[in-house]
C-alpha cells in the first residue's frame, strides 16, 4: 500500500461534502418550493412535459396511486424496451456492425436490468447491440434512477408531513428530477468525459493495421454520452463488456476518478436533501458518519487484501517483484484506484467496474460482496441508499425501545408495530432471495454448469450474481455464464424482487408516518443525532448482515481464503 | 382513471425515447464532433494515411525489437471488438498456469533479469484486454533487449521512458505508467534514424 493509495478514499469525500450540500439544497428547492437559478427554461419544459404526458402536477397523490403510477412508468419502460430490442435487426438506423437479433433471454434480462437501475449486462454490448439499441438503454439510464428519489421523497414525507394523507404528487416529483438534475448534469458530465479522452460517434468500427502487421478491429460509438448517464444515475451498465476498465470508457485516472464523484455525487445528496426536508441538520450527522466509516474501512480493506495479493501464487513459489494482484486490472488505474472504484461500486451501486471482481483475492472479493449484502445502505443509488438507512434507523431505535421497555420514536413519529414491520420486511425479503435463489443454482444442475471457478470460489460468483440482482447493483463475478436461460431468470427475479420488495413496504410506511401527528420531544426521547446513536446503527447494519449471511461467506470467500494460504487450487 | 396513468406513462417513455435517447445523444454527438473531434473519433493513430490504431487501445506486441504490453485475455489477444478480463479465481489452476508460462517467456526473452524483478502486471493479464499502458518498471526492464535487436543506444530509451512516463493524477489517483504504442513508434523512429 502506498501513501497516495490510502489517502485516494479522504479526498474524494472532502471533494463531495460541499458539492452533495450545495445540490442537496439546489434538490431541495426544486421538490420541496423555492427558486433555483435555472427555473426560467426548464418551466418550460416542465411545463410541455405535462402537456404531452396528459398529466395534471398540482393533486396529491396518497401512496397507493403514487406507487401506481411509478410502477406504470416502470411496466411502460420494461415493455416498450423489449419490443425496441426485439426490433433491432430491423431498424436500420445506426448499426453500422450490423448487429442481428438479441436473444430472448438476453432481452428479458436485460430489459428487467435497466428498469430496475441494476444494469445487470447478461451480454456484451460492443458485440450484442447496435448503437441505436445502446441508445434505448441510455433512456432507461435517465429513467430508472428516478423511481428511486421518489420513493424517498415519499418515505421522508413520511416525517416532515403530519395528520396528511397524501405523499405528493408522483409525475411532478419524477419529471422535475429529470428536468432539473439529471439532464444538465449528465450534459456537462459527458462534455468532461469527451475533454478527458472518451469518443462519441456513429463510426462503423475502425479498422486498424497495427505496428506489428495484424488487423485490429476497434469497436467504438456514443461512449461519452452513455458513459456519463450511467455514472450519474448510479446504473453502471457499461457501453463496452470490460466496462469501466475499457480505455475508451475510462482513458485515465482523472476520467475515472471523475466519474466516481459523479456517480457518489447525488446518493450523498440525499442526505443533505433529508436533512432539509425534516428541517433538522443534526441529524444528517450519524447517516453520514455510519455510511462514511463503512465506505472507508471497506475501501482501505479492499486495498489491504489486494495489495498484499494472492497467497495461492505465493504458496506455488511465485515471488515477483511485488505481490500486488494485477489480474484483472489495468495499469493505469494501479491497485489503489482500482480497488477504491470498485469498493465504490458496490456501496453506493453502481455497478459498473474498473477492475475484475472475480480475479481479486478472496477477502478483496468479500468486500463488494459484503456491501451489496447490507442492502447497499452505504450511499446507495439514488434515494435507495438514504431510505434503507432510514430502515436501519427504525429497527434500531426499535431494538433499542425494548431494552428500555419505550414505543421508539424517529425525527418527532411513534414508531409502531407497522412502520417496524414493513422496515423488517424490506431487508428480509431480499436477504432470503440472496440465498434461497444462490441455494438453487448451487443445487441444480441447470445452475451449476453456468459456473466457471471451480471450489468455493464457484459459490462466491453465485452469491454475487445474487446479491448484485437483488441490491439492483448490477457488477459482477463476469466468469458466471450469465446469459444461461437459467441465470437470466432467476436474476431477473432476484432484481425485481430486489426493487419492488424494498419500495412497496417503504412507501406503505412513509404514508403511514405521514398521517400520525407529530409528537414533542420529551427528557425521554432517545436522541438520535449523537454518537451512542451512531454506533447503535452502525453495529445494526453489521450485524444485520452478518447474521444473515455469515454461513454462506464462510463457505464462499473465507473457504477460499485458508485454501489459497495453503496453495490449494480448484 | 388508472387506465389515464397507464396511457401518461406510455406516452412518459414515449417522449424519452427522444428527448433523452436521441437528443441528448445527438447533443454530446455534436459537441463532441465539433470541440473535441480527435478524441471523439477515438484518439486514432495514423501513419502516412494508414490507421495503426488507437492510443488507448492496446495492440499485440510478440516480436523481441518491441516493447510488449500485459498479457491480454481476449480472444484472440487485443481483440478491440470484444473487451473483457480473464475472470480467473485466484485458487484457479488456469491463473497460476498463464503466470507461470508468461514468467517463463519474459525470463528466456530477456536475459539476466530474475523473476523477483519482475512486476507482477508484466505476467497478469489485464481488466480490458485492451491495457495500452506498462508500468516505467516493465518498460525499463525490456531496455536491454530492445535495444541490443534494433542496435540503438538503451540511454536513449531509457531517456525517453523517463520523459514519457504519465505520473499519478493530481499526484494522488491512478499510477505511473507509459504508453506501449507511443513507446514503440519511438523505437522504430530510431531505428529509421540509424
Amino acid at each position: 500500500m502506498t501513501w497516495q493509495g490510502s489517502i485516494q478514499v479522504f479526498i474524494v469525500l472532502i471533494i463531495l461534502i460541499p458539492i452533495a450540500m450545495l445540490l442537496g439544497s439546489y434538490m431541495y428547492r426544486f421538490l420541496e418550493g423555492g427558486k433555483t437559478f435555472a427555473d426560467r427554461p426548464f418551466k418550460r419544459l416542465e411545463k410541455g412535459a405535462y402537456k404531452f404526458c396528459g398529466v395534471n402536477p398540482d393533486s396529491e397523490m396518497v401512496w397507493t396511486r403514487y406507487l401506481f403510477a411509478l410502477l406504470s412508468v416502470n411496466l411502460a419502460g420494461f415493455v416498450i424496451l423489449m419490443i425496441l430490442l426485439a426490433l433491432q435487426p430491423v431498424l436500420p438506423w445506426f448499426n453500422p456492425a450490423h448487429m442481428t437479433r438479441v436473444p430472448f433471454w438476453t432481452n428479458l434480462n436485460t430489459s428487467i436490468s435497466f428498469i430496475t437501475n441494476t444494469n445487470w449486462q447478461n451480454y456484451s454490448g460492443e458485440t450484442t447491440l447496435s448503437y441505436l439499441s445502446q441508445i434505448w438503454l441510455t433512456v432507461q439510464q435517465f429513467l430508472s434512477p428516478v423511481s428511486g428519489i421518489c420513493m424517498l421523497l415519499v418515505v421522508v414525507r413520511g416525517f416532515s408531513r403530519s395528520s396528511c394523507k397524501t405523499v405528493g404528487n408522483f409525475w411532478r416529483d419524477f419529471i422535475r428530477t429529470i428536468i432539473w438534475l439529471a439532464i444538465p448534469i449528465a450534459f456537462i458530465g459527458a462534455i468532461v468525459l469527451l475533454a478527458l479522452g472518451s469518443p462519441d460517434n456513429f463510426n462503423a468500427y475502425t479498422v486498424a493495421h497495427t505496428l506489428q502487421g495484424h488487423r485490429q478491429v476497434i469497436a467504438q460509438g456514443p461512449v461519452a454520452s452513455m458513459t456519463s448517464i450511467m455514472q450519474l444515475g448510479d446504473n453502471g451498465g457499461g457501453f463496452f463488456n470490460a466496462n469501466a476498465a475499457h480505455p475508451y470508457a475510462a482513458p485515465n485516472a482523472a476520467s475515472l476518478i471523475f466519474q466516481l464523484i459523479l456517480g457518489m455525487s447525488i446518493p450523498v445528496s440525499c442526505i443533505f436533501l433529508f436533512g432539509k426536508m425534516i428541517k433538522d441538520k443534526l441529524q444528517i450527522r450519524p447517516i453520514l458518519l455510519v455510511m462514511g466509516v463503512l465506505f472507508i474501512a471497506g475501501t482501505l480493506l479492499m486495498y489491504h487484501y489486494e495489495a498484499a495479493g494472492n497467497p495461492a501464487l505465493t504458496a506455488h513459489g511465485i515471488h515477483l517483484a511485488s505481490t500486488q494482484n494485477y489480474e484483472g486490472k489495468d495499469s493505469r488505474f494501479g491497485i489503489g484506484t482500482s480497488t477504491l472504484f470498485n469498493n465504490s461500486t458496490t456501496a453506493v451501486s453502481w455497478g459498473s467496474v474498473a477492475a475484475s471482481n472475480d480475479s481479486m483475492t478472496p477477502l478483496g472479493g468479500l468486500i463488494p460482496l459484503f456491501n451489496m449484502m447490507t442492502g447497499e445502505v452505504i450511499f446507495g443509488s439514488w434515494g435507495v441508499g438514504m431510505v434503507g438507512m432510514i430502515a436501519y434507523a427504525i429497527l434500531t431505535l426499535f431494538l433499542a425501545g425494548l431494552m428500555v421497555g419505550r414505543t421508539p420514536e424517529y425525527l418527532g413519529k411513534k414508531i409502531e408495530s407497522f412502520e417496524v414491520k414493513m422496515s423488517v420486511l424490506s431487508m428480509v425479503v431480499p436477504s432470503l432471495a440472496i440465498l434461497v435463489l444462490s441455494a438453487l443454482s448451487v443445487a441444480l444442475p441447470a445452475g451449476r454448469s453456468g459456473i466457471f471457478n471451480h471450489g468455493p470460489h464457484g459459490l462466491s460468483e453465485v452469491l454475487y450474481a445474487f446479491a448484485s440482482g437483488v441490491g439492483n447493483n448490477g457488477s459482477a463475478f463476469g466468469g458466471l455464464n450469465a446469459a444461461s436461460p437459467w441465470y437470466s431468470a432467476t436474476v431477473g427475479i432476484a432484481m425485481l424482487l430486489g426493487r419492488f420488495a424494498m419500495y412497496i413496504p417503504l412507501m406503505a410506511m412513509g404514508s403511514s408516518l405521514a398521517k400520525k401527528q407529530k409528537i414533542p420531544t420529551t427528557a425521554g426521547t432517545f436522541p438520535t443525532h449523537g454518537i451512542l446513536f451512531s454506533v447503535l446503527l452502525g453495529g445494526t447494519v453489521l450485524v444485520v448482515g452478518v447474521l444473515i449471511f455469515f454461513p454462506a461467506l464462510a463457505l464462499g470467500p473465507l473457504a477460499e481464503q485458508f485454501a489459497a494460504q495453503a496453495g490449494k487450487l480448484f | 382513471m388508472n387506465q389515464r396513468v397507464l396511457f401518461s406513462s406510455i406516452r412518459l417513455v414515449l417522449l424519452s425515447l427522444i428527448v433523452l435517447g436521441l437528443a441528448y445523444s445527438m447533443a454530446v454527438f455534436a459537441v463532441g464532433q465539433l470541440f473535441f473531434s480527435y478524441k471523439a473519433n477515438g484518439s486514432l493513430v495514423t501513419s502516412g494515411n494508414k490507421i495503426i490504431g488507437s492510443s488507448l487501445i492496446g495492440q499485440n506486441f510478440t516480436s523481441p525489437k518491441y516493447f510488449q504490453g500485459r498479457p491480454s485475455a481476449t480472444t484472440p489477444t487485443y481483440n478491440a471488438e470484444a473487451s473483457g478480463p480473464s475472470n480467473y479465481g485466484p485458487t484457479s489452476p488456469l491463473l497460476l498456469e498463464e503466470v507461470k508460462s508468461n514468467l517463463e517467456r519474459i525470463l528466456k526473452e530477456n536475459p539476466g533479469i530474475s523473476a523477483s524483478q519482475v512486476p507482477p502486471e508484466l505476467v497478469e493479464s489485464s481488466a480490458s484486454g485492451l491495457d495500452p499502458d506498462i508500468s516505467p518498471a516493465s518498460a525499463y526492464l525490456q531496455v536491454p533487449r530492445v535495444a541490443r535487436v534494433n542496435h540503438i543506444s538503451a540511454t536513449v530509451l531509457r531517456n525517453y521512458i523517463r520523459q514519457n512516463t504519465t505520473s499519478r493524477f493530481l499526484g494522488i489517483f491512478g499510477t505511473e505508467y507509459v504508453n506501449v504504442l507511443n513507446l514503440n513508434m519511438e523505437v522504430l523512429k530510431l531505428d529509421h534514424k540509424h
